[in-house]
């Protein structure tokens, strides 16, 4: 066991990929000498070389497209975005075409491109660099979209999504790239598919379900609330497309209440999905309507207001006492 | 050079354009481009003219009857698109709009497979991988982005091969084909761009998109652009052959613009008297790309009637079957919409196909 931080787990599982498979490339703005912005491909150029750690010209679009190309000729690129705001002028090439060429080719070709974005609020960044873009995503068809939480997933995750054949969304929770934690890198049996969800706190009266980096959110929520003598079970989604609904629904069922927990806004958002699968399976054993806490329908605000427009732990605690309440 | 002057200069020297076929069939010599054909060569090219005018039209008239939703005729384009397609080798690459049927049939495609998608059976039915030719790409100039793409996986397999990509003279205008010139050159790609410029974008004219030359665009990028008769299937060949071996050998990026035109409607749905006037249609009937060549094989006595009248043959069978082919295309099943969404299994897709299936099956009862 080493302690690693999100970032360089991510470093470590990208470092193993490319050990793994030459086919492995990182392609991105800055990712070379720099090691990206938030340093996740730190030294991997060094490593690798220029042909496999590609520092790109500046245009996002150019990046998939070009991503896509690559794949089509049997390599599997890894696309930095980044920053969150940045992804859409790479929205068309993500949605019209890697999502969609798989099926356009009636499965005679492969698309293995990972595309990596560094999301979310919490660092006192300037406009575009604080979104939470998962539901335009979510809802193309033909991309995976997942979103890790803590270093050991990241680790894992990261390694999981390259090898997979299909094109896949990697959404990174920027706020917590510098949380530490155990990862077993000698080991490369992983607990599980990228696509199952994680039950990473047992309660008994309500649960929380989260992704990316509200699952440590509602984890202290969790811790706060035993103080108060409730039991609040935490459920990481960990994949947001396709969604592991045998773990929601048994939690659900189990539980009776459930809170959804997500930094982008509530209306329309990916919450919206998770409360009415809820409600569909699980209507008779629920004892409140599926709650919603997360972004207001307003663009992300400036830096100094972002705590208040971030979900916290009494964000979560008041949404739980209320689904108490009915 | 100061700014007025500069913008002077944009005018000056009118745009060159390689021809070594003149439309009345009379071979003329180029100083840099040049082809060596032997008659057997030459037929064959007249003959890809003649087949692949002939599939347009069948699919044209399959459109008119309902067979076809929709088609976007190469009409007039045939040179351009039999010229370069003739130039490629077996390992190179090729990235098509929607329109490249003609391209299509250089890498041996079989027509009735472009069918599909205009027919409305699936999204594109070949494996690009076994025609060395990429499906159709209906966003304009997303392919051009792939296509560079490719370009550099060539170039970490230190392959000999090529790329080329076409697109039209609207597509100059799209983000996508500008970054990709610009990754082209950054990176060295081997990849030849070929716009075919046909003068119109659906109903916009050249001059909404540009106010240079088409091919010019390409020195800002920092390689090679020229611009040839694309109803010259001569001379898009020889350029292009010679823009491949440039990227095979590591020379880098070239834009060939081939200078053609739109003869029919941008596709079926379109009305083209609209916007263009008709006397412009009948300026460009006399540079049709196969009559030229009719006239150079007539001429120097390389064809006789026999010939022409064998391969008008072959054309009207190859139109007959192409029909009876694609009324024979079987219509996909309900259940088809969850094919090939993912390649490995995937829950929600798996979850819906059973639900719909089982939706289905409640009406056989």
């Amino acid at each position: 066991m080493t302690v690693l931080s999100l970032s360089k787990a991510l470093n470590e599982g990208m470092r193993k990929a490319m050990e793994d498979d030459p086919k492995v490339l990182i392609m991105g703005e800055d990712v070379g000498k720099l090691g990206g912005v938030f340093r996740v491909t730190d030294g991997l150029q060094k490593d690798f070389g220029e042909d496999r750690v590609i520092d790109t010209p500046l245009a996002e679009s150019g990046i998939i497209g070009t991503a896509i190309g690559l794949a089509l000729r049997g390599y599997r690129p890894v696309c930095e975005i980044q920053f969150d705001g940045f992804v859409f002028p790479a929205a068309d090439q993500i949605i019209t075409q890697l999502a969609k060429m798989p099926m356009r080719s009636l499965g005679a070709i492969k698309l293995p491109v990972v595309v990596r974005i560094p999301c979310g609020g919490g660092i006192g960044a300037v406009e575009h660099h604080s979104e939470s873009p998962e539901a335009y995503f979510t809802h193309t068809s033909g991309l995976r979209v997942v979103a890790c939480s803590n270093p050991a997933d990241a680790y894992t995750m990261i390694q999981q999504a390259i090898r997979c054949d299909d094109p896949v969304v990697f959404f990174e929770p920027k706020r917590r790239y510098w949380e530490k934690g155990d990862i077993d890198t000698s080991s490369s049996d992983w607990w599980a598919p990228f696509d199952a969800a994680k039950v990473v706190r047992r309660g008994s009266d309500a649960t929380l379900l989260a992704y990316g980096p509200m699952v440590k959110t509602c984890l202290e929520a969790a811790a706060a609330a035993e103080e108060d003598g409730r039991s609040l079970e935490v459920v990481d989604l960990r994949s947001l497309n396709p969604l592991d609904e045998a773990v929601i629904m048994e939690s659900a069922r189990r539980t009776g209440r459930v809170v959804v927990v997500h930094e982008a806004p509530v209306y329309n958002g990916f919450g919206a999905e998770l409360a009415a699968r809820v409600t569909e399976q699980c209507f008779y054993h629920l004892e409140a309507p599926v709650l919603r806490v997360g972004g207001f329908s307003t663009p992300y605000p400036p830096s100094k207001l972002e705590e208040h427009y971030l979900p916290d732990l009494d964000r979560v605690l008041d949404a739980v006492d209320r689904a108490f309440g009915f | 050079m100061t700014l007025d002057a500069s913008r002077g200069a944009q005018q000056e020297a009118p745009p060159e354009l390689v021809q070594l076929l003149t439309p009345e069939g009379e071979r003329v010599e180029h100083p840099d481009y040049d082809v060596d054909l032997t008659p057997e060569e030459v037929r064959s090219l007249y003959r890809d003219l003649v087949l692949v005018r002939r599939i347009d039209l069948e699919a044209v008239a399959l459109q008119r009857q309902g067979e076809l939703g929709i088609w976007a005729s190469l009409l007039g384009q045939e040179a351009a698109q039999i010229g370069s397609g003739r130039a490629l080798t077996d390992s190179d690459m090729a990235f098509p709009t929607y329109r490249e049927h003609g391209v299509a049939w250089c890498r041996d495609v079989d027509p009735v497979k472009l069918l599909g998608l205009f027919r409305g059976v699936n999204h594109g039915g070949w494996d690009p991988q076994e025609h060395n030719f990429h499906l159709y790409t209906i966003v304009i100039g997303s392919q051009t982005l792939h296509a560079v793409g490719y370009a550099m996986g060539i170039q970490r397999d230190d392959a000999s091969a090529a790329t080329i990509v076409y697109f039209g003279d609207g597509a100059t205008s799209q983000g996508d084909v500008n970054e990709s010139f610009i990754w082209a050159s950054v990176f060295n790609a081997p990849i030849v761009f070929f716009c075919q410029n046909n003068q119109w974008a659906i109903s916009e004219p050249l001059e909404k998109q540009t106010r240079i030359p088409l091919y010019r665009r390409a020195s800002g990028f920092g390689f090679p652009g020229i611009r040839v008769d694309g109803n010259d299937v001569f001379a898009c060949l020889a350029v292009t052959r010679k823009a491949l071996e440039a990227a095979r050998t590591g020379q880098g990026p070239t834009l060939i613009e081939a200078f053609t035109y739109r003869m029919g409607a941008h596709t079926t749905t379109d009305d083209p008297t609209r916007y263009r006037v008709a006397s412009e249609l009948e300026a460009w009937k006399l540079k049709d790309p196969i009559e030229r060549v009719k006239a150079y094989l007539f001429k120097n006595e390389l064809a006789d009637q026999e010939f022409f009248d064998s391969v008008d043959e072959e054309a009207a069978q190859l139109g007959a079957d192409l029909r009876r082919r694609c009324l024979a295309l079987p219509d996909p099943q309900p259940l088809d919409i969850f094919e090939h969404v993912y390649r490995e299994p995937h829950a929600l897709i798996d979850q819906e196909r059973a639900q719909f299936a089982g939706y289905l099956e409640g009406f056989e009862k």
